[in-house]
């Protein structure tokens, strides 16, 4: 018999799920079950319930309909174009990549056979010989060529064009080996060319209105701001999937109607609901949540460039003051992971699992407020509907402040206009970052003496060095010690606070199976469609 | 000029007038677009817009030229040959985007039309015929609940209680899956509803009102006093008086329909014009938002100007 605590949840059981699949051991898992107040005994069937669910044989045959958030006429088939979730839904079920992440993080190799590199600057690319598009033709190196210069060209409007650019170089060798050779060294080639954008399409493909691919699923109908419907590939490479005859793709932006729609049976996918919407869920036998907690994440940001962050006790003081667990319990409803104050997440391969959260201590905080001498001056917080979640956190902080006698005030603003008029303006905001898949893409875009998106404006010399190095390193183990070690610095020295990694919610139906979480999103890095299959 | 052509020359003057203000909205809208931030090429691109990559891009998309020549240029292909041209965002042919949406548009207004139209005359009607009655406060009670309670709350209740209570009904409503005459009965109840609910309401105030008017009048009194029966008196002499209001009310109800239920479409998941016009003005696709603007000032325009014309021919001072 299962002996849960009274308040244990349908939630409860998706955290744990999601935290097998992460490769949590058996023995952590304990812990954080025991830290929550479940007696061992009953956090061993936990555990068992949950490991079950994840073991099946896939069934093939039948069809799905999954629904996403947004959509609109700006919907499009072209990967390097493709902006939300809609659009790498589609292109990962039409194209395929030349390499994937994943459930670990780890690179996998797609269409390509073999990457290879001596130095990390040059290239070889072996493609997988024998690979057919949907119009019958074979893939062969002009193709990759094609694709990926495609991104250098401004007049294709690529979303992933800052990054292609240090591929200086993109030439065929012969017809299934491609060169790519890089401005300077980048040991996360690889992982790069595993985002969405890199999709291959055929040589000389100019026209997106239908997608010619290499992936599991053939367009066949694709109307921008309605939807799309796939069929099965008959000729897909891998030999095994897509389980599904078919699949519509359709996005119903209102939360409400997307998981109204999901229990009366409408669709059987309905992505990323919002934690408030999960009480719908529970006690409902037809549908089920899917938790994964890719890495993004609600922070404050306090400037250290300029008054109060420029006194480094305020920043200290800060950062034992936000109360993570509170934040992690009532503002994202147990949705969420602990986080210690970097950007990368638990669920990266190069996380620092040693490098602890800073325990919530009013009184430590206090001691550091008053020696920065600014115990009772009001300090404004910005935060704003735009980044997610960032008002009750705000409230939170707020409320412990009021407790040690600091006078922080919350300044709602409005989300139109908010990335670019207080974002990385004001003195003490909030923030909210999506997932990137490697260390060197969060820290050179986040914390970088020249970042573009330096949110605390944290400099040090030290840490763009190591950067570099660990960017250029094929070693594992050195780069691993190099990210642990800069991991730690940002906890310690930039004036970022995360409390919480927040979950992803997908919200499924118990018929549908075979979805697991990835680093690079909800739904599967939204590749769910070759992987899942419907009961009979 | 002889007498009987004096009504025509009035609908010809209103389709005169109609024309003119199409055009001074077109102008409206593309002013009211250039005063929005940001164009379509920074709005695609995101976080990833560069001052050279929205250069390169603009440049690709041929937005170098001023934003006024490039309107003009639309507007005169539109005049001359009803071209409404290429959309910016995904290069498809505006005609092509718009049919199939403004298809179901019209199909969702129309069957709304003939359930809301008949049941709001005949209670509105009904409602003026026997003033003070029970029934008379029973309707005016609840129109005046209907058009407090907000479509998203009537649309979500429905959806709710009929798809997943009681999972009579689907969730959503395609354009596209309606094979069988039962599955297009379901498809659209719950829009039609919610719909009807909302235009209703407006409709029966309004001819309750405009009949109660002419009742009032001596004329009517005459009728009555003449020993015409209670309904003779309003259906065969005070009705076709009040025609002209009413018909204006409905038109203003129903011009509604096209472009205004921008809730409903996006609660049932409806592919419809409201949506795509929504579309195009986040991303600022000038061809698009000025295709759909035309849309809806022409059925605007037409309501109206049906309505106007059949108020002028049936006002007896005219028709003789």
């Amino acid at each position: 018999m299962t002996k849960l605590p009274t308040n244990w949840t349908g939630r409860d059981d998706a955290m744990v799920e999601h935290m097998i699949r992460r490769g949590a051991s058996r023995r952590e898992l304990l812990k954080m079950l025991m830290a929550s107040g479940v007696a061992a005994a009953a956090g061993g069937s936990v555990l068992l319930r949950a490991s079950t669910a994840l073991a099946a044989t896939p069934v093939m045959g039948g069809s799905m309909r999954a629904a996403g958030w947004s959509s609109s006429t700006a919907d499009t088939l072209d990967p390097a174009k493709a902006s939300l979730s809609t659009d790498y839904v589609r292109c990962c079920s039409f194209y395929s990549r030349l390499t994937f992440l994943d459930e670990a993080g780890l690179v996998q190799m797609e269409l390509a056979d073999t990457i290879e590199t001596d130095d990390a600057q040059t290239w070889q690319v072996r493609l997988k010989p024998g690979v057919l598009f949907h119009d019958g033709k074979t893939l062969n190196a002009e193709d990759v060529v094609y694709s990926l210069k495609r991104h250098l060209d401004e007049g294709v409007g690529s979303k992933a064009n800052s990054l292609a650019k240090q591929m200086t170089e993109i030439s065929k060798v012969d017809d299934l080996t491609v060169k790519i050779v890089l401005e300077s060294p980048n040991a996360d080639l690889p992982t790069i060319l595993s985002l969405h954008h890199f999709m291959i399409i055929a040589d000389g493909t100019t026209d997106f209105r239908t997608a010619n691919g290499t992936g599991a699923f053939v367009c066949e109908v694709f109307e921008p701001g309605v939807r799309s419907v796939a069929v099965r590939n008959p000729n897909y490479f891998k030999g095994q999937g897509p389980y599904l005859d078919s699949f519509e793709f359709i996005a119903i932006p209102d939360n409400n109607a997307r998981v109204n729609a999901l229990l009366s049976g409408d669709i059987q996918l309905a992505a990323a609901i919002n934690p408030r919407s999960m009480r719908m869920l529970e006690g409902q036998p037809s549908v089920q949540a899917s938790v994964t907690t890719a890495g993004n994440y609600t922070n404050l940001n306090i400037r250290l460039d300029m008054e109060p962050g420029a006194r480094a006790d305020f920043v200290e003081g800060m950062k034992y003051l936000v109360n993570r667990e509170a934040i992690q319990q009532s503002v994202l409803r147990g949705l969420a992971e602990i986080g210690n104050d970097q950007p990368v997440p638990p669920a990266n391969r190069y996380h620092n699992p040693n490098l602890a959260p800073r325990a919530y201590d009013p009184e430590k905080a206090r001691f550091h407020f008053e020696k920065s001498g600014l115990l009772g001056t009001e300090i404004p917080m910005v935060a704003s509907e735009a980044a997610g979640s960032s008002i009750d956190m705000a409230m939170v902080v707020q409320q412990a402040g009021a407790e040690v006698g600091m006078n922080l005030k919350v300044e709602r603003v409005p989300s139109d206009g908010y990335w670019s008029n207080y974002w990385l303006q004001s003195p003490v905001h909030f923030g909210n970052i999506n997932p990137r898949p490697t260390p060197d893409i969060l820290f050179s875009l986040l914390y970088a003496s020249d970042a573009p998106w330096n949110e605390s404006h944290y400099k040090s010399e030290r840490f763009d060095q190591m950067m570099v190095e660990a960017r250029g390193s094929l070693d594992e183990e050195k780069r691993t010690a190099i990210y642990w070690e800069m991991q730690e610095m940002v906890a310690n020295e930039a004036g970022t606070i995360i409390p919480t990694y927040i979950s992803n919610v997908d919200g499924i139906s118990s018929r549908l199976h075979g979805l697991r979480p990835n680093p690079l999103g909800g739904m599967m890095g939204y590749a769910f469609a070759e992987h899942v299959w419907m009961d009979a | 000029m002889p007498r009987s052509l004096l009504p025509w020359l009035l609908v010809l003057q209103r389709l005169g007038i109609a024309l003119l203000t199409l055009v001074i909205v077109s102008f409206a809208v593309f002013f009211a677009t250039e005063l929005l931030p940001g164009d379509v090429a920074q709005i695609l691109l995101g976080q990833a817009a560069t001052p050279e990559a929205v250069a390169g891009l603009r440049e690709a998309m041929g937005l170098n030229e001023p934003a006024l020549q490039r309107f003009l240029g639309w507007l005169i292909g539109m005049v001359v040959g009803g071209d409404m041209g290429t959309s910016y965002v995904n290069q498809m042919e505006v005609a092509e985007l718009v049919s199939g949406r403004l298809g179901n548009s019209l199909r969702l207004a129309g069957v709304t039309t003939l359930v809301s139209v008949p049941i709001a005359l005949a209670l509105g009607i009904g409602a003026a015929m026997w003033r003070g009655s029970i029934f008379d406060r029973a309707v005016s009670v609840l129109t005046i609940s209907v058009i407090s309670v907000p479509e998203f709350m009537v649309a979500t209740l429905a959806v709710l209680i009929f798809a997943v209570w009681l999972g009579w009904l689907p969730a959503l409503s395609y354009g596209a899956n309606v094979d069988s005459i039962t599955a297009m009965l379901k498809a659209y109840a719950m829009p039609v509803i919610t719909l009807s609910f909302v235009v209703s309401a407006q409709m029966i105030r309004m001819t309750r009102a405009a009949v109660i008017d002419t009742i009032n009048t001596p004329y009517v009194e005459m009728a009555l006093l003449k020993g015409a029966s209670r309904s003779r008196m309003v259906l065969r002499h005070a009705l076709p008086n009040a025609l002209g209001p009413i018909a204006n009310a409905v038109a203003l109800s129903l011009s509604y329909l096209v472009g205004g239920v921008i809730i409903v479409e996006t609660i049932f998941n409806y592919p419809g014009v409201a949506k795509l016009m929504v579309d195009a003005v986040s991303t600022r696709d000038l061809p698009l938002i000025q295709s759909c603007a035309m849309i809806f000032c022409v059925s605007y325009l037409a309501l109206i100007t049906i309505a106007d014309m059949v108020a002028i021919l049936s006002n007896p001072r005219l028709r003789k």
